[in-house]
């Protein structure tokens, strides 16, 4: 891809992935947040964000099934942006809702397992973006920084159960957050299941050969 | 003299932004005649006005939730999962005709015609406060007269010690009972169910209005119960059958969180929701939480009614 189409592709990212919060921002100076401003912001902050989070995930399905890996390029960008809308998500929740009631907050976090998770999951996500730059990947190495890395697959688990514990049962939509992130998961799993398989019959035939030759 | 929610309310509260520039465009156009008509025209829902007595005794000083608030943002499942999808998608409801089936353990079974039941007993104004089991809370001036009016009509069996309450079902008016792709939400209809001393109770509703007018589609026209001390939930909208039996009758959401959603759901701020705290509630139009009241305010009232029962048993 050329340096052109990456940038017009990254714009194209950004100005996505920042118009829920411009819609949220024009509903506050509209005063068009719904009668119930709080839980609204909140819900919709923490929805973007595990859009986000599931897009983040899905480049490298991608890769796999589809043979194409220019999408790569934006898994920082947009690995960063989720992570934004969490910070905002976590804030609201803290300011807005709790007005920094850290008793309340503290009591919630220890007896609701879906605040547990939630925060849980923020917890996981914010060594990720501290060491998201490329100074920080080659400080810490590839393969240590890929292994770190890898919380990511905690966090998008911990979102869905966030989510679906917080949300009454009969609602349909967390489930199909979950489902998403099942098959982007899934999707590495065979992936891994495959590579595994792969050498095991390399290593084979490779024993064979050695033994032929005896 | 007649009691105006203006009269209860500040202005600066009873009006928003926009519903001020409304209230100005109004006044203009009557020539600045300040008497309370405008305020009460771009305050008002949008179906008939149904005249009512204000009952001073039932009225809690907290000023009344704007009328947008409450008419905009309801849970209401037969229209839809979302706050916004019972006044988007209310107009499929047709209140009219409506016709109420009671019977079950009673002496004299009848179906009543919603005129009827309008002039069953003289119709009052309340001004209750609205618990939901989410969490936040609303005050809602209805109109209406205690359902034990109604019951006496039926004449009760010694037997009967449960009131069940049945929604109508009709997915063409309820478009929120269709089921969509993945499957229903609740178990249509909607039932829900009180003991019969909690019917027979003076601060059980019969609710045939809100806010000076008759019910909005949304809020549960033509006929819905109100009971103040329980979550909203509890309080069944859109009536077709009130059925008296000897049996706990199935309740909507019981059948689909058991854990959750208690026959009792009394409002009560020591017993948390198994996900979230019921100690506090967000009063709609009010930024900070405030304290949850034991039984929603109404303890000097309904407490009675448990006396030696334990309410985290019998949630």
């Amino acid at each position: 891809m050329t340096t052109r189409g990456r940038v017009a592709l990254k714009t194209v990212v950004w100005l996505v992935a920042l118009a829920p919060l411009a819609h949220l921002l024009w509903g506050w100076w509209t005063d068009d947040l719904t009668v119930n401003p709080i839980e609204y912001v909140t819900r919709e902050l923490g929805q973007t964000a595990f859009r986000l989070l599931l897009a983040t995930l899905a480049l490298t399905p991608l890769r796999l099934l589809l043979g194409v890996s220019w999408p790569i390029t934006l898994r920082r960008l947009l690995g960063l942006l989720a992570f934004f809308y969490v910070t905002l998500h976590f804030a609201v929740w803290i300011v807005l809702d709790h007005f920094f009631d850290w008793h309340t907050m503290g009591q919630d976090i220890a007896k609701r397992p879906w605040i547990t998770v939630g925060v849980s999951a923020f917890l996981l996500l914010a060594p990720l973006a501290a060491t998201s730059t490329t100074g920080m990947i080659k400080r810490l190495g590839g393969a240590r920084w890929r292994r770190l890395h890898r919380l990511i697959y905690v966090a998008g688990v911990l979102a869905a159960l966030h989510y679906i514990w917080l949300a009454k049962k009969v609602l349909v939509q967390p489930w199909v957050y979950a489902a998403i992130l099942a098959v982007l998961l899934g999707i590495r799993l065979w992936d891994a299941a495959r590579a595994f398989a792969r050498r095991r019959q390399a290593l084979a035939r490779d024993r064979i050969v050695i033994g032929s030759r005896g | 003299m007649r009691l105006r929610y203006s009269d209860v309310t500040p202005e600066k509260v009873y009006l928003s932004r926009r519903e001020l520039m409304a209230g100005a465009l109004a006044l203009a156009a009557v020539g600045c005649d300040t008497g309370g008509e405008a305020t009460a025209a771009v305050s008002a829902p949008a179906t008939a006005a149904l005249a009512a007595t204000p009952n001073a005794a039932y009225r809690v000083a907290d000023p009344p939730t704007k009328v947008e608030a409450a008419t905009t943002y309801n849970n209401f499942y037969e229209f839809g999962v979302n706050k916004d999808d019972p006044s988007r998608l209310g107009g499929t409801l047709k209140p009219r005709p409506w016709h109420v089936q009671v019977d079950g353990l009673v002496a004299k079974p009848r179906t009543f015609d919603i005129g009827e039941i309008l002039k069953l007993a003289p119709l009052e104004e309340r001004i209750y406060a609205l618990r939901c089991v989410e969490a936040w809370s609303m005050v809602i001036p209805w109109i209406g007269y205690p359902l034990a009016v109604l019951l006496k009509q039926v004449e009760p069996r010694p037997g009967a010690k449960y009131v069940e309450f049945t929604t109508l079902k009709d997915p063409e008016q309820f478009p929120g009972q269709k089921g969509g792709f993945f499957g229903g939400t609740l178990d249509w209809p909607y039932t829900e169910g009180l003991r019969l001393d909690e019917a027979m109770h003076p601060l059980t509703l019969l609710t045939l209005g809100m806010y000076g007018h008759v019910l909005p589609n949304q809020n549960g026209a033509p006929v819905r119960v109100v009971i103040p001390w329980k979550y909203g939930f509890k309080s069944a909208k859109s009536i077709v059958r009130i059925r008296l039996t000897d049996t706990e009758p199935p309740t909507a959401w019981n059948k689909a969180a058991p854990q959750e959603y208690g026959f009792y759901s009394n409002v009560n701020p020591n017993v948390d929701h198994p996900r979230w705290s019921q100690g506090t509630e967000r009063r709609i139009g009010e930024f900070r939480r405030r304290k949850t009241l034991m039984f929603n305010g109404y303890a000097d009232q309904v407490a009675s009614l448990y006396a030696g029962m334990d309410l985290k048993k019998y949630y």
